[in-house]
C-alpha cells in the first residue's frame, strides 16, 4: 500500500466501488445549487486546479481565509474537511443545516475532475456519521477528542542492548478506537518505525508529516551504560518531551489520524520490532545515501513554475526557517546563561551562610543566615526557569525548524512528480517519432508495437499530469492546516512561556518581601 | 573622554563633622588616566581658602596612603583601604572587539550592545570615582588622621605631587614586605611566651582572620552572579531582534504577537540589567569593601601584636641585663617604650575595632535594605511588562 500512488487509505483501505460513485455523483448535483446560492461561493463544477490558484493566495489574514477554505471543501479527503480548525465555523455557521451537506459531498466533485479518487466515496459513506459528531465537537471548539501522554521512562535490560520504554497513554472518545482510555508500552525505536511507515506513505503525496525526535547516540550510551547522572535523567526527560509532542503533532493530523499504523502503534499490546531505524543498519546507510542523492537531484531540477503561490510559499519558508535557526541559537544561549546564573547564585548563598555564620554580631548575623536562604531559594528559581526557557521556547523553536524541512520536503516531492510528469510527456514524444518512422519504414509488426507504447505512455502522461494537480491540491491544503496549527501553536506556547516568567517574578517578590524586615532588624 | 556628574558612597557611612568635608566633584577619563578633581570645604584655620579644588590622579591617592601606613604616629588606627586602580581594561577591550565587528549583527543589535558596553564603562567609570571619593571621605572624616600634613599637601598643593607610580622594584618590594609580614607574623604567634593577655584582642584576631576569608569568597561569588545576571541580560539582545525580524516576516496573527514579545524582550533586558548593576553595587562592592576594609583591621592587629612581641623581647633583654648586671638603664628605657607603645596601641586599637564593627553593621544594613527594595522594585516592574503583554496576547483573536 506503501508504494502506490493511491491516494492515503482512509480507515481501513476498503477497495473502492463504483456504484457509490454514482451516488456520490448524484448528491453532488443536488448541492451545487445550495453552494452556488450562498455568496461568495466560487464555481464548484467547474474547478480546475487553476482558478485555485487564482483565487488564493494561501493563509493571509481571514477574509482571505475564508475563500482558501471554500475551495479546500472541493479538495479530497472528507475527514480533513470536516475536523478542520474553527475558522471554519463562519462558513458553516453563515449557513445552517445545508452548512453539512455542502462538506461532505463537494469532494466528490474531485471525482468529476480527477477520476482517481475513486475511494472518497467510501470514505463519505462510512464517515457521515464521524463528520456528524465531529462537526458538533468543532462547534465547541473542541476538534479532536484525542489526548497523548508519553510517560513513567523504564530502563529494560542492561549493558549496551538496554533501553528505555516510555508509557503511551491515549484518552479518546473517537469512535475509531475500541477503548476510551488505554496505554501501550514502546520504545524510541517504536516510533522512528511509525514516523518511517508514515512518511514513506504520505510524504511524497504533499503531507505534511510530522518528523521524530532525532536519535542521540551519545545520549543513549550514558543511559546504557547506567550512569545515574542529572545530565542523563535530562536526557531521558527532553525525550519523553519530545516524543510526548510528536505523537500529539501526528494525531492532530486528520489524515494520519486514520492510518491503522497509527492506530496499531497506540493500540495494540505488542508491536513488531522496527530494525530498520538504528542508524548505523543497512537500511540507515541506505536513507543517508538516498537523502543525498536527492539533494543532487533537486538541484538539477528546473521546474516551470505556472503557480506563483507555490514559489511565494517556499521563500516564505525558506526565510523563517533561517529566522527560526537564528532565534533558537540565541534561546539556547539564554538556557545556557540562566544555568550558569543558579549555579553562580547558589555558590554565592554557601559563602553568604558561611559569612553569616563569622559574623559577629547577632542580628547582622541573622540577617546574612537570611540573604543565604533568600539565595538558595532564588537559585532553586532560576534553575526551574531555565527549564521552562529550554522545553517551552527551545524546544518549540526545534520542533519547528524540523518540521519546516518536512515542509521543504513536501515541496521537493512536487518537483520529482512535476519531473516525473515531464519526463512521461518527453517519452511519449519520442515514441510518437518512433511510430512515424516505423510508418514510414513500413514494418506492419512494430507499428503495432509502437501504437501500444504510445498508448502506455500517453496513460503515464494523463497519470502524471494528475498526480501533479493531486500533490499540489494537497500541499496548499496542508499548508494552510500548517500555518494555522502553527499559529496556535506558538501563541499556546508563548503564552505558557510569559506565564512562567510571570510566576518567577512573583516568588521573587514573595522572597524579597519576605527577607526586607529581616534587614531592617539589624540594629 | 568621560566626565563624571555625581557621587555616591553607598559602602560607608560616615559621620563626619563640616569642618572639613571633602568630594570629588568632577573626574574625566584620559586614556589610560584617570583626572579627579578633589573640592575641600573648609573652615579649619590650616587652610588657606575656605573652598578649593586640586586636580589628583590614582597615583597620588596611593601615595598618600602609604604614607599614612608608614607613619608610626597612626599605628594603632585602621587605615582606610586604598582605592583600587581605575581598570577599564576589560571594558575597552569589549568595546573593541565589538568594534571588529560580527557581520551577522543586525543594526539595531549593534546599537544596543553599543549602548550597553557604554553604559558598563560609565558604571565602571563613577565606581572608581566613588571609591576614591570614599578613601578621602573616612579620612576627613577620622579626628587623628584629618591632621595629617600629607593630607593637607594633598588637598591643598595645587602642583603634582610628582609621585610617580611604583616602579618594577618598588612593586616587588612592597610584595617581598607583604611576605616578610605574614612570615613575621606566624614567627610571633608561634613565640613561646607571647601571651593575648586580652580576651577581646583574642576573639578580635580569631574573628578577623575567619570573617577575612569568607567575606572574600562571598564577595568573589557575588561578582559571579552579578556577571552572570549581565550575561543574561545581553542574551535578550539577538532574542529580540529575531522576534522582530519573524514578526515583520510574518502575514498572519503571529505578527503581532512576534513583535510584541520582541518588544517585552527589550524591556525585561533593561530591567534584568538594573538588577545586575544594583547588585553589584549593593552587594558585590559592598561586600568588596569590607573586605578591604577587614584586612585594613588585620593589620592594625599585626601592628600591636609586632609591639607586643617586641615589648616581650625588651622585658626579656631587660631581666637578661639585670641578671648580668650590665646596660641595665637602657634596657629598663627601652622596655619602658615599649610598654607605652603597646598600651598606646592597644587602647586605640581597641576603639578602632569596635568603630570598624559599628561601621560595619550599618553599612551592611543600609545596603542589605536597598538591595531587598530595589530587587522588589524591579520584580514589581517586570511583573507588570509581562502581564501587560499577555493581557494583549490573549485578547487578540
Amino acid at each position: 500500500m506503501a508504494a502506490e500512488r493511491e491516494p492515503p487509505p482512509l480507515g481501513d483501505g476498503k477497495p473502492t466501488d463504483f456504484e457509490d460513485l454514482e451516488d456520490g455523483e448524484d448528491l453532488f448535483t443536488s448541492t451545487v445549487s445550495t453552494l452556488e446560492s450562498s455568496p461568495s461561493s466560487p464555481e464548484p463544477a467547474s474547478l480546475p486546479a487553476e482558478d485555485i490558484s487564482a483565487n488564493s493566495n494561501g493563509p493571509k489574514p481571514t477574509e482571505v481565509v475564508l475563500d482558501d477554505d471554500r475551495e479546500d471543501l472541493f479538495a479530497e479527503a472528507t475527514e480533513e474537511v470536516s475536523l478542520d480548525s474553527p475558522e471554519r465555523e463562519p462558513i458553516l455557521s453563515s449557513e445552517p443545516s445545508p452548512a453539512v451537506t455542502p462538506v461532505t459531498p463537494t469532494t466528490l466533485i474531485a471525482p468529476r475532475i480527477e477520476s482517481k479518487s475513486m475511494s472518497a466515496p467510501v470514505i463519505f459513506d462510512r464517515s457521515r456519521e464521524e463528520v456528524q459528531e465531529n462537526i458538533e465537537e468543532e462547534a465547541n471548539g473542541d476538534i479532536f477528542d484525542i489526548e497523548i501522554g508519553v510517560s513513567d521512562p523504564e530502563k529494560v535490560g542492561d549493558g549496551m542492548n538496554a533501553y528505555m520504554a516510555y508509557r503511551v497513554t491515549t484518552k479518546t472518545s473517537l469512535s475509531m478506537f475500541s477503548k476510551s482510555e488505554f496505554s501501550v508500552k514502546r520504545r524510541f525505536s517504536d516510533f522512528l518505525g511509525l514516523h518511517s511507515k508514515l512518511a514513506s506513505k504520505y510524504l511524497h503525496v504533499g503531507y505534511i508529516v510530522p518528523p521524530a525526535p532525532e536519535k542521540s547516540i551519545v545520549g543513549m550510551t550514558k543511559v546504557k551504560v547506567g550512569k545515574e547522572d542529572s545530565s542523563s535523567t535530562e536526557f531521558v526527560e527532553k525525550r519523553r518531551a519530545a516524543l510526548e509532542r510528536y505523537l500529539q503533532r501526528t494525531v492532530k493530523h486528520p489524515t494520519l489520524l486514520q492510518d491503522p499504523d497509527l492506530r496499531q502503534f497506540l493500540e495494540s499490546s505488542e508491536l513488531p520490532r522496527a530494525v530498520n531505524t538504528q542508524a548505523l543498519s543497512g537500511a540507515g546507510i541506505l536513507r543517508m545515501v538516498n537523502k543525498a542523492a536527492d539533494a543532487v537531484n533537486k538541484m538539477t531540477i528546473k521546474m516551470n513554475e505556472s503557480d506563483a503561490w507555490f514559489e511565494e510559499k517556499q521563500q516564505q519558508f525558506e526565510n523563517l526557517d533561517q529566522q527560526l535557526r537564528k532565534l533558537h541559537v540565541s534561546v539556547e544561549a539564554l538556557v545556557c546563561h540562566r544555568k550558569e546564573l543558579s549555579a553562580n547564585t547558589a555558590a554565592f548563598a554557601k559563602s553568604a551562610a558561611m559569612l553569616g555564620n563569622s559574623e559577629d554580631h547577632t542580628a547582622l548575623s541573622r540577617a546574612l543566615s537570611q540573604l543565604a536562604e533568600v539565595e538558595e531559594k532564588i537559585d532553586q528559581l532560576h534553575q526551574e526557569q531555565a527549564f521552562a526557557d529550554f522545553y517551552m521556547f527551545s524546544e518549540l523553536l526545534s520542533d519547528y525548524i524540523r518540521l519546516i524541512a518536512a515542509v521543504k520536503g513536501v515541496f521537493d516531492h512536487r518537483m520529482k512528480c512535476w519531473q516525473k510528469w515531464e519526463d512521461a510527456q518527453i517519452t511519449l514524444l519520442k515514441k510518437r517519432e518512433a511510430e512515424a518512422k516505423m510508418m514510414v519504414a513500413n514494418k506492419p509488426d512494430k507499428i503495432q508495437q509502437a501504437k501500444n507504447e504510445i498508448r502506455e505512455w500517453e496513460a503515464k502522461v494523463q497519470q502524471g499530469e494528475r498526480d501533479f494537480e493531486q500533490i499540489s491540491k494537497t500541499i496548499r491544503k496542508e499548508v494552510g492546516r500548517f500555518e494555522k496549527e502553527r499559529v496556535k501553536d506558538f501563541k499556546t506556547v508563548i503564552i505558557k512561556y510569559l506565564e512562567s516568567l510571570v510566576q518567577t517574578q512573583q516568588q521573587l517578590i514573595k522572597y524579597w518581601e519576605a527577607f526586607l524586615p529581616e534587614a531592617k532588624a539589624i540594629a | 573622554m568621560e566626565t563624571y556628574a555625581e557621587p555616591s558612597c553607598a559602602s560607608v557611612d560616615l559621620q563626619g563633622d563640616s569642618s572639613l568635608q571633602v568630594e570629588i566633584s568632577d573626574a574625566v577619563s584620559e586614556r589610560d588616566k584617570v583626572k579627579f578633581t578633589v573640592q575641600t570645604k573648609s573652615c579649619l584655620p590650616h587652610f588657606a581658602q575656605t573652598e578649593f579644588s586640586v586636580v589628583r590622579q590614582h597615583e597620588e591617592f596611593i601615595w598618600l596612603h602609604d604614607a599614612y601606613v608608614e607613619n608610626e604616629e597612626y599605628a594603632g588606627l585602621i587605615i582606610p583601604p586604598a582605592p583600587p586602580r581605575p581598570d577599564f581594561e576589560a571594558s575597552r577591550e569589549k568595546l573593541q572587539k565589538l568594534g571588529e565587528g560580527d557581520s551577522s549583527v543586525t543594526r539595531e543589535e549593534f546599537a544596543k550592545m553599543k549602548q550597553e558596553l557604554e553604559a558598563e564603562y560609565l558604571a565602571i567609570f563613577k565606581k572608581t570615582v566613588a571609591m576614591h571619593e570614599v578613601f578621602l571621605q573616612r579620612l576627613a572624616a577620622h579626628p587623628t588622621l584629618r591632621r595629617d600634613h600629607n593630607f593637607f599637601v594633598f588637598l591643598e598643593y595645587g602642583q603634582d605631587l610628582s609621585v610617580r607610580g611604583k616602579n618594577r622594584k618598588e612593586l616587588l618590594g612592597g610584595f617581598l614586605r607583604n611576605i616578610v609580614k605574614s612570615a613575621d607574623e606566624a614567627l610571633i604567634t608561634g613565640m613561646s611566651g607571647l601571651k593575648e593577655v586580652d580576651d577581646f584582642f583574642e576573639h578580635e584576631r580569631t574573628f578577623l582572620l575567619e570573617y577575612h576569608t569568607r567575606i572574600r569568597d562571598a564577595c568573589l561569588r557575588a561578582d559571579r552572579v552579578m556577571r552572570a545576571h549581565k550575561c543574561l541580560a545581553d542574551d535578550y539582545i539577538p532574542i529580540s531582534a529575531a522576534l522582530s525580524s519573524l514578526g515583520t516576516q510574518e502575514v498572519n496573527q503571529l505578527r503581532t504577537s512576534f513583535l510584541k514579545l520582541a518588544e517585552l524582550f527589550e524591556r525585561l533586558r533593561k530591567l534584568e540589567g538594573r538588577v545586575a548593576s544594583d547588585e553589584d553595587l549593593k552587594l558585590s562592592d559592598m561586600l568588596r569593601y569590607y573586605m578591604r576594609d577587614s584586612q585594613a583591621a588585620k593589620d592594625l592587629l599585626y601592628r600591636r601584636l609586632r609591639a607586643l612581641a617586641d615589648y616581650e623581647n625588651a622585658n626579656k633583654a631587660l631581666d637578661k641585663a639585670r641578671t648580668r648586671n650590665r646596660e641595665v638603664r637602657p634596657a629598663e628605657s627601652h622596655q619602658q617604650l615599649c610598654c607605652q607603645r603597646f598600651e598606646r596601641l592597644s587602647d586605640s586599637a581597641k576603639q578602632e575595632l569596635m568603630d570598624f564593627k559599628s561601621r560595619r553593621v550599618s553599612s551592611f544594613r543600609k545596603n542589605l535594605i536597598e538591595l531587598a527594595e530595589l530587587e522588589l522594585k524591579h520584580a514589581k516592574a517586570s511583573t507588570l511588562i509581562l502581564r501587560n503583554t499577555l493581557v494583549a496576547l490573549k485578547g487578540e483573536p
